[in-house]
């Protein structure tokens, strides 16, 4: 087969598309993220954690009470969105109409409690979360042999992204919530219960981190700190992707994931970095972001 | 103003007084190195209202130049205490730099994604160690002249640095720069229309942060003599972070109160709770937000004004 700079382009493309993996995972963490800051102002630094929290109730749904791959799909994220709105409506709420360093670090707070309590109960060694016997096995796409289970991956979180930014942008609910973002006091005024609105906002938004933590824990070993360094990268995607856009944030999340697999084949000790230089470049070139607007 | 004088001249006599109160002097020290690492923070966060989550990559940077210089060159410990505080001084202007181009959330952000960046080139740089860290650092001789071996003499230098900062910092802010720098925290608007140059400003206050944070990164790898990847990880940031908030941000006392509870906190905490003080450190850090957002010294301050 041909070659590139010398690297065979049967790894490259395979690179990529394990890049896209990752990507997917990227878009539906940094979608979350801008939903969430659309409509509350809030940067939710505890997104990493409802991450985890996801993979954990999984992987404990599957080993307590025997729940299967597909229901935790539906349960996890249902459960763990509860806990947000719990969260949103105790005490988040309390720091609306702040500087919104206040919910940046609040959240902070909030990843330190969920993560620390995780690492202290269940340990830092990782375990593993088992393929669903309907996803295992592999896919032949010529230039190499894609896990059947990655494959999904990216066609759940594009479907799942697609979906919201589709609720978001096109339906009388999402034209409501986009009408809070502008202004909620009239909104209130219309009849519209805003601080519900909110509520389920921000359960659904960590619904959606959790919702990415059962789709990743087949892949990666759950553990309590596999949502931490996730953040930080997502943080990166979402400056260079300006949240105010949701399409922005599904967009970039996907694009970075491939520049990081191609960074994995012709670079790999910068693999790590690669999406910081970005961010660092898109800085200096375009502060406002790719999609953002000032 | 009097009570002030008189509560800094006790606490000056104090401090001088520690080694011979049975308390263990490298705890002692490692607290006045946080201390001034959190007035450091403080200066950016409570005078500017820059909220940096990256300040361990300036801590962890000099502390790592330090101990290299140290352990592979046999430098002394005067020149590469100095060598640490310019490499911080370089990094806070290049990610400073970057990150005054966006203001409140964003530049959190930004900051947190070029600290941890600055993590990884430690992590996998070839003089850092890894992940074993640089080890057996020595204190060595001060200009050739003082040995730094004995805790007694460490002790004093590191509280004359602190003390050096400690009132760095107060000259700073009473200056028509940290008057500036005040103007526009309450109000930025409104400091561009009076004529000031602002990213200016913010890029000097952040150099300036970034460097105290640089010597409190030095001397901590002398007196504990190892630097580790913890040196530079995240938590370490929000360590600072929290340090700043509980004591009290934008009050001079303020972050040494916060540092001395943490520092305390972490070091006898462990003992009785084990592996939940992050847990813990996370529900400080969620009460102090919900209900005490000015910290302890500024509440106190609140209380005393009424």
């Amino acid at each position: 087969m041909s070659e590139i700079f010398g690297i065979p382009v049967a790894v490259i493309l395979g690179q990529l598309t394990l890049g896209l993996v990752n990507g997917s995972f990227y878009a539906l963490l940094s979608l979350g993220l801008a939903v969430i800051f659309g409509l509350m102002g809030v940067v939710n630094f505890a997104h990493g954690a409802f991450y985890t929290l996801g993979a954990f109730a999984a992987l404990l749904g599957l080993q307590w009470f025997g729940i299967n791959y597909w229901a935790a799909l539906v349960l996890a994220p249902v459960a763990v969105g509860l806990i947000g709105l719990l969260v949103e409506r105790l005490l988040l709420r309390h720091l609306y109409g702040l500087d919104p360093l206040y919910g940046l670090l609040f959240t902070f707070g909030l990843a330190l409690i969920v993560e620390g309590s995780l690492h202290q109960v269940f340990g830092a060694t990782g375990q593993s979360y088992p393929v669903p016997p309907a996803l295992s096995g592999v896919v032949n796409l010529h230039f190499m042999f894609l896990p059947l289970y990655r494959a999904w991956v990216i066609l759940a979180s594009v479907l799942v992204c697609f979906s919201t930014w589709f609720v978001i942008e096109r339906t009388r609910l999402g034209s409501t919530l986009r009408a809070a973002t502008e202004n909620a006091p009239l909104l209130q005024a219309f009849g519209v219960n805003v601080p519900l609105l909110k509520a389920a906002t921000y359960g659904g938004g960590v619904a959606l981190a959790a919702l990415a933590g059962v789709l990743a824990s087949p892949v990666v070993l759950v553990n309590s700190h596999m949502g931490n360094s996730l953040v930080i990268v997502v943080f990166a995607v979402v400056v260079i992707g300006g949240m105010g856009s949701i399409l922005g944030a599904i967009v970039s999340g996907l694009a970075l994931g491939v520049v990081e697999g191609f960074t994995k084949v012709i670079y790999p000790e910068a693999s790590n970095i690669v999406v910081f230089v970005i961010m660092a470049l898109v800085l200096i070139l375009r502060p406002a972001g790719l999609f953002g607007r000032e | 103003m009097r009570a002030t004088v008189i509560f800094y001249a006790l606490l000056a006599g104090l401090a001088l007084l520690v080694p011979w109160l049975g308390i263990y002097p490298v705890f002692m020290m490692k607290l006045l190195c946080f201390a001034m690492f959190a007035c450091a923070y403080n200066l950016l966060l409570g005078f500017g209202r820059m909220l940096s989550f990256g300040h361990a990559a300036f801590f962890g940077s000099a502390a790592y130049a330090t101990s290299w210089l140290v352990t592979a060159h046999a430098w002394g410990p005067g020149a590469a205490i100095f060598a640490g505080l310019a490499v911080a001084a370089v990094l806070g202007l290049v990610i400073g730099g970057l990150a005054i181009r966006r203001q409140g959330i964003y530049f959190a952000m930004i900051t947190l994604a070029l600290g941890q960046l600055v993590y990884f080139v430690c992590l996998e740089a070839p003089f850092t160690g890894g992940e074993n860290g640089l080890q057996d650092v020595p204190r060595g001789k001060l200009f050739g002249m003082l040995s730094l071996s004995s805790d007694l003499v460490m002790y004093y230098l590191v509280l004359a640095v602190f003390v050096a900062v400690f009132l760095f910092i107060r000259r700073v802010v009473y200056s028509p720069f940290g008057q500036v720098l005040k103007a526009i925290r309450e109000n930025e608007p409104r400091a561009i229309s009076l004529g000031y140059d602002i990213n200016r400003y913010k890029l000097l206050a952040f150099v300036l942060s970034a460097t105290l944070a640089g010597v409190a990164g030095s001397l901590d790898a002398l007196v504990l003599g190892f630097t580790t990847l913890s040196d530079v990880q995240q938590s370490n940031s929000g360590q600072v972070i929290l340090m700043t908030l509980l004591g009290g941000t934008g009050t001079f006392f303020g972050p040494v109160v916060g540092a001395a509870l943490v520092v305390t906190l972490q070091e006898y905490l462990s003992d009785i709770v084990g592996g939940w003080v992050t847990a813990i450190i996370g529900v400080i850090f969620v009460a102090c937000v919900l209900s005490f957002r000015r910290g302890i010294v500024g509440e106190l301050a609140a209380l005393l004004r009424r």
